[in-house]
This record gives C-alpha cells, structure tokens and sequence, in this order.
C-alpha cells in the first residue's frame, strides 16, 4: 500500500516536492570528477589501431616502427590480451536458440566491422601513443561486406562457426490474426525503415585502469552506469577474485544506455594494466565513439492493421528485421531490442489477435544495443503511425480513432497479447488532459486557416506504453549476472546526520538528489544533513545500478525500506534514553517527539551522542544499531508499466522539405512522483533525443560498410535552436507493488517523441500524396515522398 | 616535435609562463598542464562547445586554438569565472530551474551565457537558442538552460532599473 498521498505538509516531507539538485552546484563551477579529468601517478595512455575495412582477414601487424617510437611503453596485439582474458559471448538463454560469436579484447585472424580495435599502444601520453599507432602497419586482405540486413539474412555467416548471419529469431501468435484480416473492413499496411543512430555523450567513453600486482587488485574509474556489472565482468574475464576488483563510477558525462555494455578497448586497457602493472587511461575520441560506440534502432518493419469501418482494431501483424553488428553485445545481448519492439506494438489498444515475426540479424557494422527507451521508439511509431494511417482512411480525428481502441482505464489489470501484465494504466485521462493541454480544437482551426495561405502545419500525437521497474525476468532468468535488486546502507553518524550509500548511480539525472529527499523523508530529517554516494563498489552494496528506468522505482524503493529500518532503530533507543515506547515517539526536524503530540523530547544528534560515545548509560545488553543495510528486488509484476501520450505540431516547407517543429506536449503518468522538477527535465531530455532520431540522427553507411559521417561536424545532433518548447503534463497512477508507488519515467519522453513526430508531418503533408514511414525525415526525403526530386 | 615554445599569457587573473609543445591545443594545456579540467572537450572540432573558455572576455573554442596562440591573451576558465563571481547569479539560475545534468556541456554553456549576456540587453528566447546553436547538450533538451538565460538576463535589468531608480 501506497502511504504518501497528500501527505506534502508534514514537516521534512520531501516525496513529490521539487527541490534541487546538491551535487549540481559543483557542476556548475566546474569542479565535476569525470574519468576525462582523472591523471594518476606512472599512469599511461592508450591509442588503437583500428580495422580501416568493414570484412577482412588480418595477413599480417607490423608494430616494430611503433615499438621503436620514443616515449611508447607497450604495443600489444590479438594474441596478448586473449591470453589473460577469456572471451565472452552476448547471449541469453531465455531467448531461445539465439547465437553470437565468442568476442576477445583485439581482433584475432579477422575484422568484422570498420573501427574494429586491432592493436593497443600505449605510451606516455596519448599524442605519443596516437604517433605509434600511425606507425602500425595493418595488412587486411578485405573481404565483401554485408551492410544490407536483407542481405546479410541468406549471406554466407560472417563468423566462423556459425551456420548463417541469423542471431536470434521468435515468432509471437496469440491466434485470430488471419480471421481477423479475413474480416476487416479495412487492412492498412506500411514498411517502415528506421535509421542507425547513436548516443553522442558530451563526455566520451573513458575508462582508467589501475591494476596493482602485489595485491592482485584492479581498480577501474570507469564512467559508466553499471559499475557492478563491471566489477563481475572484469573479474570473471581476467581471473582476478571479485572482492579484489573495485569499479568507481564518479562524474559521468551522459550515458543513456550508451556505457553500459562491454567493449572491445575497455577489455584491451584493462588488460593492458594487468600485463604493464600500471595504470592505464583511454578516453575516445569523437570520431572512435562513432564507430565504437553502441548505434540504435536499425529496424525494417512491415506491419498492418485490421480495422473494422467503426474503427475499431481487431488485429495486427507485424515483420521486424533488425540489424545488430557483426555480434551480439554483452552482457545484455542485441536482442533484447527487437523483443522489446514485437512485444510493444500495439500496447495501448484492446485487441486480442497480433502476430509478429522478429529477426536478429549480424552484419558488418558496428554493434548496436541497448539505447534510451529501447524497442519503444519502433513499436509506437509502427503502432501509431498505422492507427493514423487507419483513421486517415476512416475520415476520423486521430483522437476519436484512439479513443475507440484505448484499453479502458477501469479494465485493469490486463494481459497483452504478447505477454505483458499490466497493473493498472491510464490512457483515457492521458489522451484527454493531452487534448486540453494542446488546445486541440485550436490547433485544428489555425492550421485550416494557415492551409489556405500554403502553410502547411501538421499535428500528430502518439501514445505509449514503457516498461520500468524490471524484475529478474529481464535479465536474471536468461543467465546474465545483471542484478535486479539494489542495496543501501543508511547510517547514522556520530552528530546525528545521515549518510547513505546505495547501488543506484547518478549520470546527471538527479538519483542521489531523489535518493536523499526519500532517505530524508522517511527518516524526518532535514535534507541538507543527508549525504549520500554512488558509484564505487567498495562503498555501496551491490546492485542493478542505474538502466531500464529503475532508479527511482527499485532504488527510490530500497532507500525508503533502509531508512524506515533506521528509523525503527533510532526510535528503539530513543525509548530506551526516555523511557517511552518507541510506538509512541516520532522523527520529525531533526528530534525525536511525541508522535500524538509533536512535542520536543530529545534531539536526533543527542540521541547519536549517547549511542556512539555513551552506550554505557544505556540498559546493560543493549546495542544500538545505527546503520541498516538492506536490500528490496521487485516482486510481484515482472515490470512496472508506465504509460503517457505526446503531441507535436510542426511546420513543413514544400518547396526546402525543411520541418519547423513548434510545439511538442508530453502527458505522463509514472505513478508516484518524487521531485517533480527532475522528473520534467527527464522528459524534455528523452523527446528532445525522440525528435533527434526523428529528423536528424542518422550513422550513413555506404554499401562497403564504411560510416559516411561518423563526425560531430556531420552527424547531427539536435540543436537549441532546433527544438521546441515541451509542455508536460502528468496522471499519477502509483503502482501497489512498492511502498513508494513510483515507476521510471527517464525513457518516455523518447519512447513518443518521433512517432508523435512522424504523425505531425504526415499530418502537414496529407493531401499531398506524401506519407512519410522512415525516420530521420530528412528534407531530401521529405522532398522524396512529395515527388519534388 | 617535441621542442617546446616558451609563453606567457593570464588565466583566471593569474600570470602563468610555461612551456609548450606547437602542436597542443589550449584545451590540453588547460586540462592537463594547469589542471583545470572544467574546460571539456566533447568532439574536438570546433562544434560541441565543452571547451568554450573566455579569451580577451570573448567565448572562443579552445579546442581549435593552440597554446602558443594564446601567448599574451588573458584567459579564463570557467574556474576563474566561478571564483571572481561574475556568474555566479547565472550559476544560481541553472541550479534553481535544473538547467543541466550531467554537466559536461554546463561549463560550455555557461560561457556562451555570459557572451549572450554581457550586453546588459534581455535577449528572446530565439535569440538565446539561436547563441546556443554551437552548445550541444544531450541531456537537458535545451529548454531548461533558455529559461535560466532568460531569468538572468531579467533579473539583472530588474537590478540595473532598481539601482538607477
């Protein structure tokens, strides 16, 4: 049961108030801790030497040029690092006959994709290190690419071993589907393409490793969002006892998903420090993130949709390629996007027939894996994009369209025909609070008025479905060592303040802010006098850490029970000091009161002075216990589901193909929230990545397999004078699984964003003969679909 | 290569001379030689804007130059700028409205701000997210930062009007 409702006025009562951020303040001046910054003594840096070739057989490394350059302390090839590291493989065992090939730190016999690490130098400095790498001479005998997934699918298999370029493939039928096309009135169907894009984190992946022989200790400052995952994977990999492998995680420059899988040169470092017994530092470049670097998305989808002519769905069916790299990544596997994609369609409507078919296919390019909201993008598009193109066909308003097919918010809890159980969602009130929000009927009038002068404005909205809060089911059953649980410690300290240590981690978004605010409200105290840290496995339990939206949900939820055990606990001794029963006394501002009465007894850091220093004067056999470790895994449903809907207007130019966007409402409902200002600044940053891939991000590929424009100056990354001011609004629908009742909400924005955008500029160019179904929509593209070029 | 030219040049009010190697750049001089790692670098080309220092009190990439170029410039960091408090009231604005999080691209910012502002006008919205078309942000979505710009510049005319008044 939830306990938090309208409960903002009690003194100390910090869940849903907005408040700021306390470790923003040293952003702000500057003094951040990023890996970037990091220099440690005798610490060397590291440059590769990467695969110029999408496909091709390595002939022959020559590093004696480089060896012999001034300043270099080591080169080392395939063959060193895989002799103290163990290869590791991106499968899960939940999905069912899926395959990978075994990855090593360097390339070994043959490159897979262009970027591909080769060679490792390291020298004193990076610019030493960058001049050796020049001076390796790579002899590859180049082999055909497969670029295209099509392609790849019937293609000889890129790895040794493997019997064809099929990764992973499922078939989902909840029956009906055939019935259902067979009935309809009316079958819409689309092809859909969705680009390759990519993170671009301000701070690029940098890594420091520190390993020191005598004590067989590796110590890596990795800025990433998973530090105990690093900590399973350095030591099972490298042989080095757990307990002996520290991974510190402290200021990290934006991460999205991005810093959360295995790479090639974060291997090849840390081995280097086993091999040199020093600390080794590499930080990418720009142009390494682009070709080293998870990409996204990379989906071909078919999909159409049955519909009776009162508009109601009665079925879909859906094709996805996806196309992931020449492996699968690990520990989290490629795959796990494409299952996202197939299970999600269709998530917001009450039908029961959907059939899909999925495709995990590896190619010659880089891996693509797990970014901010993953699967989401695609399936709401598909979804969305389809229930315009039916009411388009219907002459129905896209709102009356959703409003026919919507599971009704009294019908919880439901079932998906793909398997989801939701718990409880609220789609009716979303869609009507974004219909009051957009000022709908307004919209509608200025943009008839507008079409008469030839502009064309469009407005598109989108509803979605996020998966938060995941439980074991996500990753535990298919064999990955990926925690669902997290771990506090909460102590109290000798003045009585508070300090609390806890497995979530902090890339900006504000956990270790909200951690505090729950930690401060459930303990009544005041919050400046909670401290509390992240990031480093030898200070806090271990944990999921931070992904798939469960800060706030699993680690809010952690914190919340830690602190009440703590509070249980003060309020022991404080009955003893008193004499009263512990039932009967409060925390409230820093003392312990009556609880009936609020009066005053004695103050929180008197009661930490007599437990620390004088437990004496307490009853003989008393010990006070004055930190609590604890921990909570998620039960009940395997997923918090959340769910919103998103609105975009956009202005197109016929004559450019340029897209204006001007306006863009999020409506989200991610149950209790707990800083309101945090969580509105999670949703604007997730639409503004939606709106990237929608009109912007794109990695472009040539047929060879080499990535056109893998460089800040010609990828485009969305700007400030691109993007639109971003209403939001918000339902709280608290899931009865936790105490606090929160779910995620970091991926939602992203989830709708470029579907609501998609529908928007299909909307402006209905009448045209234009219907765009690939994104990014690119003038040239838009130019396309209008037949213009 | 690596013979090293002699410069001399002010950071954040100090007199600093050294010794630099032509081919490094300013943001590796700052970063790594005086250790003042607020100034990033985000793609190293000249359009990220991480590395945005202030040069004779005007924003300039400090990843396109070389330190040898800023021989006898006055520089300043985003430290100089913190601990002269000359922004300290922007700083106060990013923090109140969240305008960052994870703080990469903030100090960047900060510098494009303070050019923005430093004409004492209160400038539109389009006009603050047109200065930061060269800043990239990736975690904020832009919003957030315009309205703290915005709530500076206002607040420091409010300041200017009381004060004549």
């Amino acid at each position: 049961m939830n306990v938090f409702a309208g409960s903002l006025d009690r003194p100390n009562s910090y869940i849903g108030r907005s408040v700021t951020r306390p470790n923003a303040k040293r952003l702000l001046e500057g003094k951040g801790r990023y890996v970037t910054d990091l220099i440690l003594p005798r610490m060397l840096h590291a440059a590769f030497v990467r695969s110029p070739y999408a496909h091709g057989k390595i002939v022959a490394v020559n590093t004696e040029e480089a060896r012999a350059l001034s300043g270099v302390r080591a080169v080392f090839s395939g063959e060193d690092l895989s002799a103290i590291c163990t290869p590791w493989i991106g499968t899960l065992d939940h999905f069912r006959n899926m395959k990978s090939p075994p990855q090593v730190p360097l390339a070994l016999g043959k490159v897979t994709w262009s970027g591909q690490p080769v060679v490792l130098v390291v020298a004193e400095s990076r610019a030493i290190a960058e001049d050796a790498a020049e001076l390796v001479e790579l002899e590859i005998e180049e082999l055909p690419a497969l670029a295209d997934p099509v392609e790849a699918m019937s293609a000889e298999a890129i790895s040794q071993g493997l019997d064809s370029n099929i990764c992973f493939a499922t078939k989902l039928d909840s029956g009906g589907v055939d019935e259902a096309f067979e009935a309809a009135d009316l079958t819409v169907e689309q092809n859909f393409i969705f680009g390759r894009h990519t993170a671009v984190t301000l701070e690029p992946r940098a890594i420091v490793a520190d390993y020191d022989p005598s004590e067989n200790r590796l110590t890596a400052h990795h800025a990433t969002q998973t530090p105990y995952q690093f900590q399973d994977v350095y030591s099972r990999h490298f042989g080095i006892p757990e307990a002996n492998v520290r991974v510190v995680a402290p200021d990290v420059g934006g991460s999205f998903g991005m810093k959360l899988h295995v790479y090639h040169e974060e291997m090849a470092v840390v081995g280097a420090s086993i091999l040199l017994g020093r600390p080794v530092k590499y930080l990418a470049d720009r142009m390494e993130s682009f070709v080293s670097d998870i990409h996204a998305r990379d989906h071909r989808v078919t999909a159409r949709l049955a519909v009776g002519k009162d508009g109601r769905i009665s079925g879909m069916d859906v094709d996805d390629i996806t196309a992931i790299g020449p492996f699968s990544s690990y520990p989290r596997t490629s795959a796990v996007e494409g299952n996202q994609v197939v299970r999600l369609m269709g998530a917001p409507y009450d039908f029961s027939s959907y059939r899909a078919n999925l495709s995990v296919v590896f190619q010659n390019k880089v891996q693509t894996s797990q970014y901010r909201a993953v699967g989401h993008p695609i399936a709401c598009a598909v979804t969305e994009c389809l229930v315009d193109a039916a009411a388009r066909e219907l002459s129905l308003d896209p709102f009356e369209m959703r409003a026919r097919n919507l599971i009704p918010d009294n019908s919880y809890p439901r079932k998906s025909p793909t398997g989801y159980q939701f718990e409880k969602l609220s789609h009716e009130v979303c869609l009507a609070r974004l219909r009051a929000i957009m000022n709908y009927d307004d919209l509608r009038r200025e943009q008839a008025e507008l079409r008469g002068k030839g502009i064309l404005r469009g407005v598109g909205i989108a509803l979605f479905v996020e998966i938060t809060n995941p439980s074991p089911a996500f990753y535990g059953v298919g064999g990955a060592r990926i925690s669902a649980q997290d771990g506090a410690i909460v102590k109290l300290t000798p003045s009585g303040e508070v300090h609390c240590s806890i497995s979530v981690t902090e890339q900006g978004q504000g956990t270790e802010t909200i951690i505090g605010q729950i930690v401060a409200d459930q303990l009544g105290v005041d919050r400046a006098k909670v401290r509390v840290m992240t990031g480093d496995t030898d200070t806090t339990p271990h944990g999921g850490a931070t992904w798939a939206c469960r800060g706030a949900g699993i680690g809010g939820e952690t914190a919340l029970q830690a602190a009440r055990k703590l509070r249980n606990n003060l309020l022991f001794i404080a009955g003893l000091i008193l004499q009263a029963k512990p039932g009967e006394l409060d925390i409230r501002e820093d003392w312990i009161v009556e609880a009936a009465t609020g009066q005053q007894r004695i103050s929180l850091p008197e009661v930490a002075r007599i437990a620390f220093f004088r437990s004496d004067t307490l009853p003989p056999g008393t010990q006070a216990q004055l930190s609590v470790v604890h921990h909570y895994a998620p039960q009940g449903y395997p997923f918090a589901f959340t769910n919103g809907a998103q609105g975009c207007l956009v202005e197109v130019d016929a004559e450019t193909g340029f897209v204006k966007i001007l306006k863009h409402w999020v409506v989200e409902d991610c149950g209790r929230i707990i800083n309101p200002l945090l969580v509105d600044e999670q949703i604007r940053g997730g639409v503004v990545q939606g709106l990237g891939a929608a009109f912007f991000e794109e990695c472009l590929y040539n047929p060879e397999g080499q990535l056109t424009n893998g460089s800040l100056a010609d990828y485009l990354v969305p700007m400030a004078c691109e993007m639109p001011d971003i209403e939001i609004a918000h339902v709280e629908t608290p899931t009865q699984d936790t105490e606090l009742g929160a779910k995620g909400v970091g991926e939602a924005g992203t989830a709708a964003a470029s579907a609501a955008a998609m529908n928007a500029v299909n909307d402006a160019l209905a009448g045209q003969g234009a219907v765009l179904t690939q994104i990014p929509m690119t003038p040239t593209r838009i130019l396309r679909a209008l037949g213009s070029i | 290569m690596n013979s090293r030219i002699a410069i001399a040049l002010t950071i954040n009010g100090e007199i600093v001379e050294a010794l630099v190697a032509p081919r490094t750049t300013l943001t590796d001089f700052l970063r790594q030689d005086m250790q003042l790692t607020g100034t990033h670098t985000g793609c190293e080309m000249g359009v990220c804007g991480a590395c945005l220092v202030l040069i004779d009190d005007r924003p300039v990439h400090a990843c396109l130059m070389f330190a040898v170029q800023a021989d006898g410039c006055v520089v300043e960091t985003i430290e100089g700028l913190t601990s002269r408090k000359a922004i300290a009231d922007l700083q106060k604005a990013f923090h109140e409205r969240n305008a960052l999080q994870c703080g990469f691209c903030t100090p960047g910012m900060l510098m494009s701000a303070y050019g923005l502002l430093s004409s004492g006008d209160v400038p539109s919205r389009e006009e603050i997210r047109d200065t930061l078309s060269g800043n990239y942000c990736r975690c904020t979505g832009y919003e957030a930062i315009v309205d703290a710009i915005e709530r500076t510049a206002r607040d420091r005319q409010n300041t200017e009007t009381r004060e004549e008044a």
